[in-house]
């Protein structure tokens, strides 16, 4: 039971990393209509950021901090760069694009920071772990993940659904010429929903960071999985994306723990294990293709469109 | 009046030329390498070619599509470490594998339009990928050598590179000439009005449904014979050919050769292939530059390679 438990708030860990990343690209994809593959390099961007920044910082947080801006500022750019001309055009011209912006990110990466993988290490009050219930021994470190993303959701929440801006954004989602012709400038709001939705990514990378190696490509299964859950959340749904990223989330991470030992029960070891893992890791494809069989635009499809 | 050589007729008599004298090159210097990374370009222009059939004329976008390089790569490979290295029985289980897949995976995903669309259909290839991965007796992640080529007693000897590229060749242009009578025959009109307007083709009585389901199989089961032929080029197979960045790459040659062209998809492999060929030789970050020319593409030239070479006769 309390392996149980353990596993459950990993899952929701993961869950809470990849709202993160689904919010962006939900966001992105919901209002500009924008298939982005290269959502992913922005959260390996952010990672690296975080650990260069926090080296010469010396701090964790203010490097954290800097990570946001400077990935903030790249998502921006790359909205006025490139992202900006692809709107409204077919959905194979953004895989084209985004396609190779992504392969252009990873060489960049590689230049910049070189072949090895960084790592980022964390404030030792961190690292501590922390009693839950008796016996139960949990991460501080993965706690503050899921109180941080927590309260990063609820403030985009108010931000989308609350706001003015949230207001001019959804507007802009149903109705982009009605808008513009109303004098906001539609141009420069792509611009922040861009943005934010790169921050988001960046934010995501940057938490993921003192986990796991900062390493080139990590951007691309996180993506995939974070694609998986936009569209079993229903394409522009924020609400949707929480869900869904909770969901995918904890039958990732469940199945991975229980189902080679569940599997142990009718079959022999190795089989077993074999099985396990490939059936664990093909659980949140299996779930969204249901999802799909069941409802063709996801739990929350929007009501526009 | 017709003119005769149009700069699209030109430049793809050109490119078949060009293929069909590579290994005539290749005994006159002794380069090999040539005919290795040409029959390679010809094997994956199969593959773009299959996707070109359901996505530039079905308007059936697919993300998945490595998955069928992958079965059919797989079928040969686990058929040879079981003991059974005939090509006769491998390369028909290859392909009658991969439509198998396509009509579960195209029945299951037809309904879904849009974006739903290429998600559904990146979820079942990765799905494949991750069977792959578990399979530990045919290598698991690491994949499996294949030591024996497909046999096909007496006919023809593939193991010679010479014989197998002429092989390809043979089959990459039967497989263009199918797909043009694909095209243009009743069934690829239906597929491509369903494309411009689906709602309409059922209104005049059309089961649009069904024919998407035979386009989908048909490019499937073409793609499958593409995994064949490259596990037998290769002598190897991995989870890695039908990883989704590999789907991307067909997306990448059929769309930069131009969608809807009957030789797009060979002129984009070739100039995808070709180009990360030489940008490979020439520098160590090929992808600086890859990267942003597939950008520009994207944003400035409509109809891939394909639409440089003047305005398209239809559509």
């Amino acid at each position: 039971m309390l392996y149980f438990t353990e596993q459950l708030l990993n899952g929701i860990q993961l869950g809470m990393l990849l709202f993160l990343l689904a919010a962006g690209l939900t966001l992105i994809f919901g209002i500009m209509d924008l298939v982005n593959l290269a959502h992913g390099s922005l959260y390996m961007i952010g990672a690296y950021f975080a650990a260069t920044f926090a080296d010469w910082t010396d701090s964790f947080v203010l490097g954290a901090i800097l990570a946001l801006i400077a990935t903030l500022i790249v998502g921006m750019a790359l909205e006025v760069i490139a992202i900006r001309r692809l709107y409204g055009r077919d959905h194979l011209d953004h895989v084209l694009a985004t396609f190779g912006l992504l392969l252009f990110f990873n060489e960049l990466v590689r230049l910049i920071w070189g072949p090895a993988g960084l790592t980022l290490s964390l404030p030792s009050e961190m690292l501590r772990a922390v009693q839950l219930l008796p016996g139960l021994y949990y991460p501080v470190y993965r706690l503050v993940i899921i109180g941080v993303t927590l309260a990063v959701g609820a403030a985009l929440y108010m931000l989308v659904m609350r706001s003015r801006l949230g207001m001019l954004i959804r507007a802009g989602a149903s109705n982009r010429e009605m808008v513009g012709a109303l004098g906001i400038n539609i141009k420069l709001l792509y611009t922040l929903v861009f943005g934010l939705g790169a921050a988001l990514a960046g934010f995501a990378g940057l938490m993921q960071a003192p986990i796991l190696t900062v390493q080139i490509g990590m951007g691309e299964n996180i993506l995939i999985a974070a694609f998986v859950v936009v569209t079993i959340g229903g394409i522009g749904s924020i609400r949707g994306a929480f869900v869904a990223a909770m969901l995918v989330g904890i039958v990732d991470t469940i199945g991975r723990a229980f189902l080679p030992d569940l599997l142990h029960a009718y079959l022999n070891e190795a089989a077993a294990s074999s099985l396990g893992r490939a059936l664990s890791s093909m659980s949140i494809y299996l779930l969204m293709a249901l999802v799909l069989i069941v409802r063709p635009a996801g739990l929350f499809p929007a009501a526009t469109r | 009046m017709r003119q005769l050589l149009t700069p699209r007729a030109a430049v793809n008599v050109a490119v078949v030329l060009l293929l069909a004298l590579v290994p005539v090159y290749a005994a006159l210097t002794g380069d090999t390498f040539a005919m290795t990374l040409f029959a390679r370009i010809m094997i994956l222009a199969l593959a773009a070619l299959s996707l070109n059939l359901i996505m530039g004329y079905g308007g059936m976008v697919s993300f998945g599509h490595a998955a069928y390089l992958g079965i059919g790569g797989y079928a040969v490979g686990i058929l040879a470490k079981e003991g059974i290295p005939s090509g006769f029985v491998q390369w028909p289980v290859a392909i009658a594998a991969s439509a198998l897949y396509a009509l579960v995976v195209g029945a299951l995903s037809l309904r879904t339009r849009g974006v739903y669309f290429i998600m559904i259909t990146l979820a079942f290839a990765q799905m494949i990928y991750y069977v792959a991965i578990g399979l530990d007796r045919y290598g698991g992640d690491d994949g499996l050598t294949i030591y024996r080529n497909s046999q096909f007693d007496g006919l023809i000897d593939i193991g010679n590179k010479t014989v197998f590229y002429y092989l390809c060749f043979a089959l990459l242009m039967a497989s263009i000439y199918l797909v043009w009578r694909i095209v243009n025959s009743r069934f690829g009109l239906v597929i491509q009005g369903a494309r411009s307007n689906e709602r309409r083709m059922r209104a005049i009585g059309f089961p649009t449904f069904r024919y998407k389901l035979a386009c989908f199989v048909i490019a499937g089961a073409m793609c499958g014979l593409a995994g064949a032929l490259l596990a037998n080029h290769t002598n190897y197979i991995s989870p890695a050919m039908m990883g989704w960045t590999r789907s991307g790459d067909l997306i990448v040659m059929a769309v930069l050769g131009g969608m809807r062209a009957a030789f797009g998809p060979l002129i984009g492999a070739m100039t995808f292939l070709v180009l990360e060929e030489l940008l490979t030789r020439a520098t160590d970050y090929p992808n600086l530059i890859i990267g942003p020319l597939l950008l520009i593409v994207a944003i400035y030239v409509h109809g891939g390679i394909d639409g440089l070479l003047g305005k398209a006769r239809r559509d």
